[in-house]
């Protein structure tokens, strides 16, 4: 076995936090908040729409679950230009990836706000409140704390599955990983170094989901 | 803090031809029923005669198929369905207090007292806290202002429900089975506080199992069997000289349970 390249370990770690911090970090967050918004939104659809709405929603879930991310992005980088719509590698990304986790999470999303007890609702509107005003002050707060877990889980999915966005010219963790690699023919090195960028991050990430369900539990009971 | 001052003969609540059915089942038949500012009225039966129902009807969390629903000058005729806007109108004019309590299991328990008041009524911020405060001073709990509800025992969260209602400001207060998810010994706090609404006059519709409750308290008492007010009147003839036969086996049960 070769030795490993210290130097080249080194002078790698500049370039692929700066991916972690230019490219991945910031894709997963904006993605995951716009999906979000967007799985609210087909949640309020699946749960209390018209039948045309809800038709709709379970359209939307079962396709974006049914189709591989990768096609995904590649339908919307590659595809929509030969409908004349042309994309920035960024923008394609953050469609491409809002769309996903829009569709995995509306069903977190739908299950948590379920899990509410309908007195929840009742109590709501007896002092006086509006649906909508039921819905932010009083419903989805506690059904955040049952979506926390799952959602957890597809936020760290997504920060893994940005790396596919590599494939779209999307300077990222992983492309630049893909470059020193090609550059210094040091593909164990560096691919393990990619690996162990994105551990870490998820690392963070799974003490910030501690921390928040800390938060959310102060007012239930053990 | 008190109820408004009488300045009306009208009834403050009326219901004429209530009814309401669930798929195949009527649940209420054409309900009357008239209960006059600072009157406090009793709704007995048995569990599935649909009292529980007609007090949701009187706050549009159900919504009758017919009939018409009055608290003071809000009025609502079911005839028609209903539009969001004009439920929550009826709504503002009452206050209900639940059977399982329902707090807000997320926030605190002067928070619970102060969402509606703050969110809902946008009253002045110092003055609603202040109010809270003495609530629930009042019935001995400004010590847990800061608690949540599962911190509490169930006759606290009871009366937590109650003050949430008062702090609303309603003409009329709604009570749906107040104690009978309470343990025995944790009943009586909360029929003391009830009684002392009763006594400063606050207009009530309780929907109980406790008779002597309701014998000492109510001026009315209503007795709901299949959807029907069945029998009605002064607590004294419905529960000691009942002249409906099935009135008088529902009281005698109660009263004998062994």
């Amino acid at each position: 076995m070769t030795e490993i390249d210290w130097d080249l370990v080194l002078g790698s770690l500049g370039p692929i936090a700066g991916g972690a911090i230019r490219g991945t970090i910031p894709l997963a967050l904006a993605s995951f908040a716009v999906g979000m918004v967007l799985a609210v939104a087909v949640a309020m659809m699946r749960l209390y729409g018209n039948r045309a709405a809800k038709a709709a929603a379970r359209f939307f879930v079962s396709v974006i679950r049914g189709t591989p991310l990768l096609v995904q992005l590649f339908v919307v980088f590659y595809g929509l230009p030969s409908l004349g719509v042309t994309i920035d590698p960024w923008p394609s990304a953050i469609i491409a990836f809002s769309l996903n986790v829009g569709g995995y999470a509306a069903e977190v999303v739908r299950a948590a706000i379920l899990s509410v007890s309908k007195g929840q609702w009742e109590a709501a509107y007896m002092i006086g409140m509006s649906r909508r005003t039921s819905l932010l002050r009083v419903i989805l707060p506690q059904a955040s704390r049952v979506a926390v877990p799952p959602l957890s889980n597809t936020f760290i999915s997504l920060v893994k599955d940005t790396s596919l966005a590599s494939l779209i010219l999307v300077t990222e963790l992983f492309r630049e990983a893909q470059q020193i690699a090609a550059f210094s023919q040091e593909f164990m090195t560096l691919y393990v170094e990619a690996a162990i960028a994105y551990w870490v991050v998820c690392l963070a990430l799974s003490s910030g989901q501690s921390a928040l369900e800390r938060r959310l539990d102060q007012y239930v009971a053990h | 803090m008190s109820p408004t001052d009488p300045t009306t003969t009208l009834p403050l609540l009326s219901v004429e031809g209530v009814s309401k059915r669930f798929g195949e089942i009527e649940v209420l038949r054409s309900v009357d029923l008239r209960v006059a500012r600072g009157e406090v009225l009793a709704v007995i039966g048995a569990s599935g005669s649909g009292k529980t129902t007609l007090l949701r009807c009187l706050n549009g969390l159900e919504v009758p198929d017919a009939g018409r629903v009055a608290i003071a000058d809000t009025a609502i005729d079911f005839s028609a369905r209903p539009a969001p806007r004009e439920l929550r109108a009826l709504r503002d004019r009452s206050a209900m207090v639940f059977q399982h309590y329902h707090l807000f299991p997320h926030r605190t328990v002067l928070e619970n007292i102060t969402e509606g008041p703050l969110v809902v009524q946008r009253r002045p911020r110092d003055q609603v806290h202040e109010e809270a405060l003495a609530l629930l001073e009042r019935v001995g709990l400004a010590s847990r202002a800061g608690a949540y509800p599962h911190e509490l025992s169930g006759g606290q969260q009871q009366r937590v429900g109650i003050l949430r209602a008062l702090a609303l400001r309603p003409e009329l207060l709604l009570f749906d089975e107040p104690t009978s998810a309470l343990d025995p010994e944790l009943v009586g706090d909360v029929l003391t506080l009830m009684r002392d609404l009763a006594a400063e006059g606050w207009t009530m519709v309780v929907v109980t199992h406790e008779l002597q409750f309701a014998r000492e308290v109510a001026q009315q008492v209503a007795f709901v069997d299949q959807g029907r007010v069945l029998e009605h009147g002064a607590p004294e003839q419905v529960l000691r000289a009942p002249r409906e036969e099935r009135t008088r086996q529902f009281v005698h049960r109660l009263l004998r349970p062994l």
